[in-house]
């Protein structure tokens, strides 16, 4: 016998729990439409909290342990808030072989942090990105959401200083 | 949407554009986007505006025009390209319109990177507006739909793949015509079309050049297939890294479903079919078929042992048809031209045209699409221009993680299934990565199974533990710490994970090593034995790391 299991409240009275509740009205309030709800949580919020993951996983009455499980799956879940500004090196083969690697290096090494960390301070989030298609024009770095052809290591570290506060 | 009201939209859009004396093409993919055509396209605008000639020229935003490395590229309708194209330069390229070309922005035509090609699947890449659908139209867009719909059985849209000899472009290579009867044939109460767009390899853009492109292309080739094999529901499945793409597919669903290319009752008959889009996660093992049924059921993207193959049970249980972007994109001009003109194309075995995307070190990086059959050589040292600054030419890799390195000795080897599989490598989903002399072999062969370690779904052991052996020793290699006994372990663990891993991910994962192993035996070799990196690229590196 199927236990009916109520939808949980929403956690607070953010206005944008609304399009998170938008999103799963739209797939049918199904287990089906997790990773699209997923998603519209990540664009509202930046990140998946353990809130949002309860609350979500509530509502499409799934296990707890299934919406983590995809969340902690998927790269382009973040369950940690992210930086003000994000760097994201492509380290795509056509990258890798025109030097992406030593400017990934460069970023941990002046971030002091590893690739999906964002630095102590909030100020910049450190993100190594398998492949993001511009590959003729490698390597490639994307600051924010502007994009940096045959970037080198010296732009890369005054961009990187430039961002961080003294 | 009736044949007479689809040539009333195309007859009205041709003249609108005849209506100007000339346009100007802007290429808005990513590759230029991030060069900044945008602000060309801006300035052209102003400029148009400015000299109060808003009625006689055009300026135009279109999809990819092939030359990524060249970018931003701005072309003319007269044929005229134009490459590197700033802001600054928007009244030069004006002032040259309809006379003589601009000689210091010209970008020449006449080399074989353009003339080798033979545009099939990317016919409309820098020609149409690919957020207007009406320019799709005027291209003869959606007309072999309604022709199939109108005059062709469903067992005769099959039949006309099936003599296409068109297979599957993602990789694999299945026939299409087969997979499609497969799915027509199984019983089920619904049945389902996916366009696999989630585009993982690392190194290949040429279905995001198509979907930035052309969405509507894809679109019409995912109504065909629906069509003949019964499906009502669609799913486009395109990776999240590719925000582009993405955009332009949600412009273009809800302008085919306002014509009523897309809903119920298409074009008067009784055959409904709607698509949604999903928009992945970055998990590149949701390439694979069966991880991808799983994640767009909003699970883990983990496969799962085959068969039964989605043609009897994939989506929701149910029969489902999954093709890859390109294969969809060659679907309109089969139905419209016929089978038997797509088989004309290619090779015995291997018909029709190819999309690749060659990178590396060379000199012309962008989208190509060649017949099947092309030397590699000739791809490389002709289409793509050779390698740049004098050095050498070392490898060609094809096939992204699953595929290997060829080596200059091989370049003689036409490019289709059979002779690249016979070659250690694979066709692929059509990434070509050109390798120089400067290139380490055992870094590239390091490089690919770390992706393939960090990708593995973890489901599998031998994938998930073996990936993980072969990186380490690999590591062991490059920094110079590894011994033979290593190399023996790296040779059986290769035939461990080819033989025993779930799927392609695993099963493929050895083939760079494998296929560097086999060509290039005496870099391993002096890494283990000399302790030298022939190509300075992992000594350097250990400099650094001590410094």
């Amino acid at each position: 016998m199927a236990t009916y299991v109520a939808k949980p409240a929403v956690p607070n009275q953010d206005k944008r729990w609304k399009l998170v509740d938008a999103a799963m009205r739209r797939m049918g309030q199904q287990s089906r439409g997790l990773i699209e709800t997923l998603h519209t949580v990540q664009e509202a919020f930046g990140y998946l909290d353990e809130q949002a993951l309860r609350y979500v996983a509530g509502s499409l009455r799934v296990p707890l342990s299934r919406a983590y499980g995809v969340a902690s799956f998927y790269h382009y879940f973040t369950l940690k808030p992210t930086g003000k500004h994000s760097c994201a090196v492509c380290t795509g083969t056509s990258c890798h072989i025109k030097g992406s690697g030593e400017l990934l290096a460069t970023a941990k090494r002046e971030l002091g942090i590893e690739p999906g960390n964002t630095t102590a301070r909030g100020e910049v989030s450190l993100v190594s990105e398998r492949c993001i298609g511009p590959c003729g024009l490698g390597p490639v770095v994307v600051y924010d959401e502007e994009f940096a052809a045959e970037e080198t290591v010296e732009a890369l570290t005054t961009r990187l200083k430039g961002w961080k506060t003294p | 949407m009736t044949p007479e009201r689809l040539e009333q939209i195309a007859q009205s859009e041709r003249e609108a554009q005849a209506r100007f004396t000339d346009t100007v093409n802007v290429c808005t993919a990513t590759g230029c986007l991030a060069s900044r055509s945008q602000s060309v396209k801006d300035a052209l605008d102003k400029e148009i505006a400015g000299r109060g000639w808003g009625n006689r020229w055009q300026v135009k935003g279109v999809g990819c025009l092939g030359l990524c490395s060249e970018g931003p590229l701005v072309s003319t309708r007269s044929g005229t390209l134009y490459k590197r194209v700033t802001a600054a330069d928007a009244g030069e390229i004006l002032d040259h319109v309809g006379r003589e070309p601009a000689k210091r922005l010209l970008c020449p035509t006449n080399v074989p990177f353009f003339q080798r090609q033979l545009k099939i699947a990317t016919e409309n890449s820098g020609i149409v507006d690919p957020e207007r659908v009406e320019d799709y139209i005027a291209s003869r867009g959606y007309s072999a739909l309604i022709h199939a719909l109108r005059e062709m059985s469903q067992a005769q849209v099959i039949q006309e793949v099936t003599k296409s000899g068109l297979r599957g472009r993602g990789g694999a290579g299945y026939p299409t015509g087969l997979k499609w009867s497969t799915v027509a044939k199984a019983v089920g109460t619904q049945k389902y079309v996916i366009c696999n767009a989630d585009e993982g390899d690392p190194g290949a853009f040429m279905d995001r050049s198509v979907l930035e492109s052309d969405p509507h292309r894809v679109i019409e080739g995912m109504l065909i297939a629906a069509y003949a094999v019964g499906a009502s529901q669609g799913y486009i499945y395109v990776r999240a890294e590719y925000p582009l793409a993405i955009q332009r597919l949600r412009a273009a669903l809800p302008q085919a479903e306002q014509l009523g290319l897309l809903g119920t009752d298409i074009c008067g008959t009784r055959f409904n079919f709607r698509i949604e889009l999903r928009v992945g996660a970055g998990a590149y093992v949701c390439g694979e078929e069966t991880a991808l049924i799983a994640s767009v059921e909003g699970k883990r993207g983990t496969p799962r042992p085959r068969p039964p193959y989605p043609a009897q049970a994939g989506l929701l249980g149910q029969p489902t048809l999954i093709n890859n972007v390109e294969t969809f994109a060659n679907i309109p001009p089969i139905i419209r031209k016929g089978g038997d003109w797509y088989a004309g194309i290619g090779t015995e075995k291997s018909k029709g045209t190819k999309v690749f995307s060659l990178t590396g070190q060379i000199r012309h990086t962008g989208v190509v699409e060649v017949p099947m059959g092309i030397n590699l050589r000739d791809m490389v040292f002709e289409v793509g221009g050779g390698i740049p600054e004098g050095r050498s030419f070392k490898a060609v890799q094809t096939g992204g993680p699953s595929g290997g390195c060829i080596p200059s000795e091989s370049l003689d080897t036409p490019v289709d299934y059979e002779s690249l599989a016979h070659l250690g490598s694979i066709m692929g989903s059509g990434g070509m990565v050109v390798m120089d002399e400067s290139t380490c072999m055992v870094d590239v062969a390091k490089y690919f199974m770390d992706f393939c370690m960090t990708e593995s779904c973890g489901k599998c052991i031998p994938c998930r533990v073996g990936t993980y052996q072969m990186r380490r020793i690999l590591s062991a290699i490059t920094n110079m710490a590894a011994t033979q006994k290593d190399l023996a372990m790296l040779e059986e663990l290769c035939d461990l994970l080819k033989n025993t891993s779930l799927c392609g991910l695993g099963q493929s994962a050895p083939n760079p090593v494998v296929s560097t192993l086999k060509c290039f035996a005496m870099e391993y070799k002096a890494h283990i034995e000399n302790h030298n990196c022939p190509a300075g690229v992992c000594g350097k590196r250990a400099e650094r790391v001590s410094a």
